[in-house]
């Protein structure tokens, strides 16, 4: 069973990678985009086959590694 | 005064740390990340800068969840002291210890410089060898040292007088020019400037020994 997390920056936490490749779109002509925010996705193989307990295992994970919680949110996908 | 440096693979300023708490008169231990234990009687930890596993992930995050770590924070609970330096204070956010976080320089560069700081408080054994309001100069070497925590985070560093020091001009985006904020309990200490690189006068200066004397005074008492 696969896993797929999000990680973003939480609305509010200035993201200045993401205001560095908005600057970038603009001076390459790409108007008109008024924000960029950057995160990251990181997917797992998990031998666990039940999608309800995967989906608690993971969400764990998040909160004591994948994510720092004071300034990122997360979202997991279970495929 | 017995103090422990841990180091973590990519830690590169373990030695350094060693060698001023050791001129200060400190006795010192290398603990390796993989042992799960302090060597007895530790009063001090100081956890070192350096680029632990890579910064990986996010800076520190991996090893603040290392099984020496655990030890750490353990340490902390029983009312121990901790040094974290650049790395070391990422270290100590990820575990807890210290509220915030440190995000990419605002300018996203990586910046090498001595900078100066303003000493916050002297109320706490790191910061005894100051008088408040001291300036001093040393180093900073870090790409994430923006030090960002929320409204209400700040106004109980402030209230609490928890900030150690702040930057006079701020290099990497700092909310409200913080460069070092201690635990509620004073006893844990994290900054991003180095002060160990600005122990003895080969380094160019002398204005990080006062912590590291100030430090070996105040727990050689207690």
């Amino acid at each position: 069973m696969k896993a797929r997390v999000h990680v973003m920056l939480k609305n509010g936490v200035l993201d200045p990678q993401g205001e560095a490749v908005r600057h970038a779109l603009g001076s390459l002509g790409f108007d008109g985009v008024n924000g960029v925010r950057q995160g990251k996705v990181i997917e797992l193989d998990l031998a666990e086959t039940d999608e309800a307990k995967a989906r608690e295992t993971v969400t764990a994970m998040c909160e004591k590694l994948l994510a720092n919680t004071v300034i990122e949110s997360y979202s997991v996908e279970i495929a | 005064m017995h103090a422990a440096v841990i180091v973590f693979p990519g830690s590169n300023c373990d030695r350094d740390l060693a060698v001023a708490l050791e001129r200060a008169g400190a006795r010192v231990s290398m603990v390796w990340h993989k042992d799960t234990s302090l060597p007895d009687g530790v009063d001090l930890i100081g956890v070192p800068g350096g680029f632990s596993f890579g910064d990986y992930l996010r800076c520190g995050a991996i090893a603040a969840n290392s099984p020496i770590c655990r030890s750490v924070v353990a340490h902390a609970d029983k009312g121990g002291f901790v040094l974290g330096i650049c790395n070391g204070f990422q270290i100590l956010t990820e575990t807890g210890l210290l509220p915030g976080v440190l995000l990419r320089n605002a300018a996203l560069k990586y910046v090498c410089k001595p900078v100066e700081l303003r000493v916050e408080t002297a109320d706490t054994a790191f910061t005894a060898g100051y008088g408040k309001g001291d300036v001093i100069t040393v180093p900073i070497a870090h790409h994430d040292g923006n030090y960002h925590a929320d409204a209400e985070t700040l106004r109980m560093l402030n209230a609490e007088d928890r900030v150690a020091f702040r930057y006079l001009d701020n290099p990497n985006g700092s909310v409200e020019d913080i460069a070092g904020i201690v635990s509620a309990n004073r006893r844990v200490l994290g900054m991003m400037p180095h002060p160990e690189r600005m122990a003895e006068s080969a380094h160019g200066g002398t204005d990080g020994a006062a912590m590291f004397a100030g430090l070996v005074d105040q727990l050689a008492k207690a």
